[in-house]
């Protein structure tokens, strides 16, 4: 029995009666459960796993305190009507946004933050970690934390142009099919059924094999992939809009189509939309990782979070986690924006649960 | 039942005219090449003779029509053409591969089916407690995860470090079921790992819908069990939303077999189909596109029919 062994039960134990006096169901039942299962990880897998248990612990803690103090600051440095809402954001959703604004950052500043260039070889090829190289070379010998850097302007980026030509696309025909209506809309509503009915992946990769692999088409072909889905949403929800009465004076008035969606129907459809945006942007950041993981995507010399990985995935066999900080890096941005999105749907469309 | 058969025809017919459209659209968007195939294929180099050769070797003379009538009725009878690289019969190249990723699909369900919709009913119960919402962060963590990053961390926990399972899931025919079913663990598992959370999540949905419904309610006040308000009023009517959930994650599987083939280098369709996109083997991608698009098109069928039977209300629509 190591002291820190005594230290971890103590603690654990302490907390839970602490929890129990001051009659704190949850937080009492969170600890205690945790102490039952360290009994259990403990004896199987040893002191190694109680440390594991404790760093999990402080990394939770510290994202808990992170986004506290992050909601706290957004909600002083926001004007009045935004602060209000920030205040009804839970932890995750703030921690969310505290992600974003950091991968925000790491890209619009990438030349300044990562040490070496996305290309730059220094090294040997694989070379360990050093006080050079945070993170140790990559197959080429390339910073790895440079790339990494950089990759959150690549990969990201991408995402975010061709989540924009989705958006644009889909929002604009299911905006005009809700107006227009007749054959417009059936004939719309048909094509997006068919391309619904193509498993994503795949009609990507019958596109890219077709186009071949350069970003114009990549982006193009996501957009056509993940519009559909805009579509069917931007169509339901103005559809919901177009039966007001006061499209109808609208209309009596003499305004076009133009004008009627620009200024009645759209400004009544944002909440669900921006919603919708966050959505589609992991659908269409999960759909670029995988292709560029099977070596479809951005092109080398081009650092990229999805091929960074499959480039290093020998390190993997050599028990080395660095291969899987990308992959990481992109499961992480997903799960943030799911959180915000989550809560603004929360927020906005009434989406509450019994 | 009558009125049932007819819906249910319906239905199968609305499949029907889906994948025949598909169809249209995978073997036309290879029309789209600038050029013909012959001349994307033999790239740049290639002298007039032997585009021309290759060009009367596929039959590229003949119009797109016809080409698409003789695919489709060589494809029913799975007949896919020969693969322009290797020259083997694109038929020959899937049938075993097929069989393999229909078998991994079926590992991975067959364990992530029964799991996910006991948790699901569990976290449905237990809502909005601690319970709950660590599954919810669990389960969302899972979805937004790419399915390489699960597999790479499987492989490098219970591979590399452990050596519990192997890290390639390389296969032969002559392995004895139990061997085949400890090889491919690992691959399974990282689709049981994304499928189950959105299993999950989706059956969590349709039961704590269910349970706000008036019906449920006055069960309760009566003074019926709980258990027994589940068994007995919320499941029947709860089977519809879950076959629902359950026929559109198998449908998912079809898309995220792909990547973790390529991931544990399993013999399946969905590493053909990468292979075959970098090569720009036609035959092969067309076939490969148009198993998977069917797949994807019947589990959704299968989904509707679901519905469809288990739910009346949907037989008398108004």
């Amino acid at each position: 029995m190591s002291t820190f062994v005594i230290a971890y039960y103590a603690l654990l134990i302490g907390g839970s009666c602490l929890a129990a006096y001051f009659k704190k169901r949850e937080l009492f039942l969170l600890i205690f459960s945790l102490t039952l299962v360290s009994f259990v990880m403990g004896i199987i897998g040893g002191v190694g796993a109680l440390r594991f248990v404790t760093i999990a612990a402080g990394i939770l803690a510290l994202a808990a305190g992170t986004s506290y103090a992050f909601r706290e600051f957004l909600i002083i440095i926001a004007p009045e009507g935004v602060a209000k809402e920030l205040r009804t954001a839970p932890l995750t959703a703030a921690f969310g946004m505290f992600v974003i604004f950091t991968y925000a950052i790491a890209g619009i500043f990438a030349p300044v933050i990562a040490p070496f260039g996305e290309a730059e070889i220094i090294s040997s090829a694989f070379a360990p970690a050093d006080e050079n190289m945070l993170l140790g070379a990559d197959q080429l010998g390339r910073d790895m934390f440079s790339r990494i850097i950089y990759g959150a302007r690549n990969s990201v980026g991408l995402a975010l142009v061709a989540t924009t030509l989705a958006f644009v696309m889909g929002a604009f025909a299911g905006l005009m099919a809700a107006t227009k209506g007749g054959w417009f809309d059936q004939f719309m509503g048909r094509f997006a059924d068919v391309i619904m009915s193509v498993p994503s992946l795949v009609f990507a990769l019958l596109m890219l094999s077709i186009f071949g692999t350069n970003l114009i088409v990549i982006v193009i072909v996501v957009a056509v992939i993940y519009s559909p889905r805009v579509f069917r949403l931007t169509r339901a929800v103005a559809g919901n809009v177009v039966v007001m009465d006061y499209i109808e004076a609208a209309k009596l008035r003499g305004e076009g189509d133009w004008y009627l969606i620009r200024k009645e129907i759209l400004p009544n459809s944002t909440a669900p939309l921006i919603a919708e945006f966050g959505l589609e942007f992991c659908f269409v950041f999960l759909l670029i990782a995988g292709l560029s993981f099977l070596g479809l995507g951005i092109q080398p010399p081009t650092a990229d979070w999805g091929s960074m990985v499959r480039e290093n995935a020998t390190l993997i066999s050599f028990g080395e986690l660095t291969p899987l900080i990308p992959a990481a890096a992109i499961a992480l941005l997903t799960v943030a924006v799911n959180f915000v999105v989550d809560w603004m749907l929360f927020r906005s469309s009434g989406l509450k649960e019994v | 039942m009558g009125d049932i058969l007819q819906l249910v025809l319906k239905r199968l017919g609305l499949g029907l005219v889906t994948l025949l459209v598909v169809s249209i659209l995978i073997f036309f968007a290879v029309e789209l090449l600038p050029g013909d195939i012959a001349e994307a294929v033999l790239g740049q180099g290639a002298t007039p003779e032997t585009v021309a050769a290759l060009r009367d070797k596929l039959g590229l003379d003949q119009p797109a029509i016809l080409r698409y009538l003789q695919w489709l009725g060589g494809a029913l009878t799975g007949d896919f053409g020969v693969s322009l690289v290797s020259g083997v019969s694109v038929g020959d190249a899937i049938g075993e591969r097929f069989v393999n990723t229909l078998f991994l699909a079926t590992y991975a369900a067959v364990i992530a089916v029964p799991i996910s919709i006991i948790l699901g009913v569990i976290v449905a119960l237990l809502r909005n407690t601690l319970f709950d919402r660590v599954a919810n962060v669990a389960t969302l963590t899972s979805i937004s995860s790419p399915e390489f990053f699960l597999g790479y961390i499987l492989i490098l926990y219970l591979a590399v470090k452990t050596q519990y399972f192997p890290a390639i899931a390389s296969i032969s025919p002559d392995m004895t079921f139990g061997e085949l079913l400890h090889r491919t663990f690992l691959p399974a598992l990282t689709l049981v790992l994304v499928v189950t959370a959105h299993m999950m999540r989706m059956t969590r949905a349709a039961i704590i819908n269910l349970l706000a419904s008036p019906y449920i309610e006055m069960a309760r006040l009566k003074g019926v069990p709980p258990w027994k308000i589940i068994v007995k009023h919320a499941l029947p009517n709860a089977w519809a939303p879950i076959i629902n959930v359950v026929a559109l994650n198998l449908a998912y599987l079809i898309t995220g077999v792909v990547l973790v083939e390529v991931v544990f280098v399993y013999p399946g369709i969905g590493q053909l189909l990468v292979d075959a996109v970098a090569k720009r083997d036609f035959p092969i991608v067309q076939a490969c596109c148009l198993i998977f698009a069917a797949t994807f098109i019947l589990l959704n069928l299968a989904a509707d029919v679901g519905a469809i039977l288990t739910n009346p209300r949907l037989r008398h629509p108004k």
